[in-house]
């Protein structure tokens, strides 16, 4: 199974009074972008759009070279997940992932492996008599990949796929979209809330607000590095990081980051993914001996006063964010480029 | 923990209500406890009891195949198309149940007539509406095809729309998403618009009788059986009639009882 390469060309996407600033965006083969927006943001839309369930206002569509804007859903070899599954109800489990085997008219044989290899990839073998309204969400949504995936899509669209799971599974289910991306290389577009599921699931990650496509990058540079105020604004301050835990062996472990490295509760190992935020981190101008396991000292690269409250980025590096009371900052008389000392506690530091 | 008090609403709303509904169950049992046994057999060993029981059934479902072939188009552009006008096509499909039969056979005879136009027109193909089971057939058809239109669009709109969305990216034409999700999924809906159109057709007297009082259907029968002859005459076949139509309306309640699954 190999990706294909998607490239939007000024692309309008139009519904009854809503309206999508033309979009323009290219999409490597392989690539895993997610698209990242608040509900009602057009999401779906765009997602519908490429797989040609609507007809776009204007612009182009091409999908490895090809102009496919015209091309009816059928012939494009999109996958299509949706948020809340949208199994057919009437057939069973393995019938809904063999349903595009039989409309390419795959022999009953090989509809009956390809079924079974995509169960044992997704583990859903035990469900494969079951009919949808007896599984449970989760299982529900694996199967939806399974379908998707069965027709070897050269893209893989997936609409807010583990927004109506619990915490749990949803935790469970993104390590499957990882695995599965790795695995196959197909091209993903994800679109989601969630900054959680951009940050460690993309490649790539496109924010969309108020209708605009407003920053496209890895999830590094849109997160850290926001190329306008109201990507800023609308991301708001992650403290995202990504590295290597390894266990210290007294309940903590230590996880590596550029050159310094970060203490937080709990032995595990591997990579890792982890979140500060901003009003766990404590400024101050002298070197701090409190309880808090990580300090360190750094230079002040900006500072947005937003009235009550002040946002003060220092680079250690990495770059930290914390945020303190606007009186706060003038009795500190805190200034850019200056050195300051910052420090939170292991167990602020949020894991995921 | 005390047993609650029956409100008095409850009791006298109950009372009430059950005043209908003996209204409507006396008559009917009370005809059927009027034959014997033995008077239903001989009425159905009487040719012309017989020839108008299964004329009556047959062109009932004729008409109900028709409006099946068409109507059932119509109720999916329904369910899944706004279009400028929609509301006039809906209320149109229901126009029939309320204009009074033996009007409607009238302006049916005004079109399907010898000497009308659409009956001119299709008088060379060998189809003959006045005094032929052709007109019985229309008749039916017009008064009662909204019960199967209706049905099918109310069963067409439950399905998400999204369902056929996604059998589309699986590669299904619109015609084969239709076919294997949208119908398969509306189909309990459809079966029972179908015998609610059925049975309406089977028991329709007035617009069939302007049209075709011969070849005679059960409803026409047993009108001429009472003028002609008096209630006794009546009687048998009225109760052949009311078993008929109460066996076709238990099948209905059984098509639509189990609720299976959820259709989204």
């Amino acid at each position: 199974m190999s990706g294909g390469a998607l490239r939007l060309e000024a692309l309008e996407v139009r519904l009854e009074g809503f309206r999508l600033a033309p979009l323009t965006l290219a999409v490597e083969a392989g690539t895993y972008l997610v698209i990242v927006g608040p509900t009602g943001a057009g999401k779906t839309l765009i997602l519908e759009t490429i797989a040609g369930l609507r007809r776009p206002a204007g612009g182009q569509l091409f999908l490895d070279g090809a102009e496919i804007t015209a091309l009816p859903p059928e012939r494009r070899q999109t996958g299509f997940v949706y948020q809340d599954y949208l199994l057919f109800p009437h057939l069973t489990v393995a019938e809904n992932i063999a349903y595009g085997l039989r409309r390419r008219g795959l022999r009953r044989r090989e509809r009956e492996t390809r079924v079974e290899a995509l169960a044992a990839m997704l583990g859903i073998e035990p469900l494969l008599d079951r009919r949808p309204a007896t599984l449970s969400g989760g299982e529900a949504q694996r199967v939806a990949l399974a379908r998707a995936l069965a027709v070897e899509p050269r893209l893989l669209l997936l609409d807010e796929p583990l927004s109506a799971l619990d915490p749990a599974t949803r935790l469970r289910l993104r390590g499957v979209l990882a695995r599965l991306h790795d695995a196959l290389g197909m091209t993903i577009i994800h679109v989601t809330h969630d900054f959680e599921e951009a940050f460690t699931l993309g490649d790539r990650v496109a924010v969309i607000h108020e209708g605009q496509l407003l920053q496209v990058g890895t999830p590094e540079e849109v997160f850290r590095r926001p190329n306008s105020e109201q990507v800023a604004r609308f991301v708001g301050v992650q403290n995202l990081f990504r590295g290597r835990l390894r266990p210290l062996g007294d309940g903590y472990s230590r996880l590596h980051l550029d050159d310094i490295s970060i203490t937080v509760v709990g032995e595990a190992k591997g990579e890792a993914h982890l979140s500060i935020r901003p009003e766990e981190i404590v400024l101050s101008r002298e070197p701090l001996h409190s309880s808090a396991r990580n300090s360190f000292r750094g230079r002040i690269t900006a500072i947005e006063d937003r009235g009550t409250l002040a946002y003060v980025a220092v680079e250690v590096p990495p770059v930290f964010t914390s945020v303190i009371t606007h009186r706060s900052l003038e009795e500190m008389g805190l200034r850019v480029g200056e050195e300051v000392h910052i420090a939170f506690k292991a167990s602020a530091v949020h894991l995921f | 923990m005390r047993r609650r008090r029956t409100e008095p609403l409850t009791v006298l709303f109950a009372a009430l209500g059950g005043l209908l509904l003996l209204f409507i169950a006396a008559p009917l049992l009370w005809t059927l406890g009027a034959v014997s046994p033995a008077a239903l057999m001989a009425a159905l060993g009487e040719g012309e009891v017989r020839r108008a029981i299964t004329l009556t059934l047959w062109a009932s479902l004729v008409a109900t195949v028709l409006a099946l072939l068409t109507g059932v188009p119509l109720a999916y552009l329904l369910a899944r198309h706004d279009f400028p006008g929609k509301r006039f096509v809906e209320g149109l499909i229901d126009v029939p149940i309320v204009v009074p039969h033996s009007a409607a056979g009238i302006a049916l005879l005004l079109l399907f007539g010898r000497e009308a136009i659409v009956g001119r027109l299709l008088a060379p193909l060998g189809l003959r509406f006045v005094a032929a089971v052709p007109g019985i057939v229309i008749a039916m058809l017009f008064v009662s095809l909204a019960f199967l239109v209706d049905a099918a669009r109310d069963g067409f709109a439950a399905i998400d729309p999204r369902l056929e969305r996604v059998a589309r990216t699986l590669g299904a034409s619109p015609w084969q998403a239709f076919c294997s999700i949208a119908l398969p999924l509306a189909w309990r809906s459809i079966l029972s618009g179908m015998l609610m159109m059925w049975a309406r057709g089977l028991s329709e007297f007035g617009a069939v009788i302007i049209l075709a009082y011969h070849p005679m259907v059960a409803p026409v029968l047993i009108f001429e059986r009472f003028e002609a002859y008096g209630l006794d005459a009546a009687l048998p076949v009225a109760a052949l009639m009311i078993l008929i139509s109460l066996a076709v309306f238990v099948l209905l309640r059984m098509t639509t009882r189990r609720p299976e699954g959820r259709v989204r």
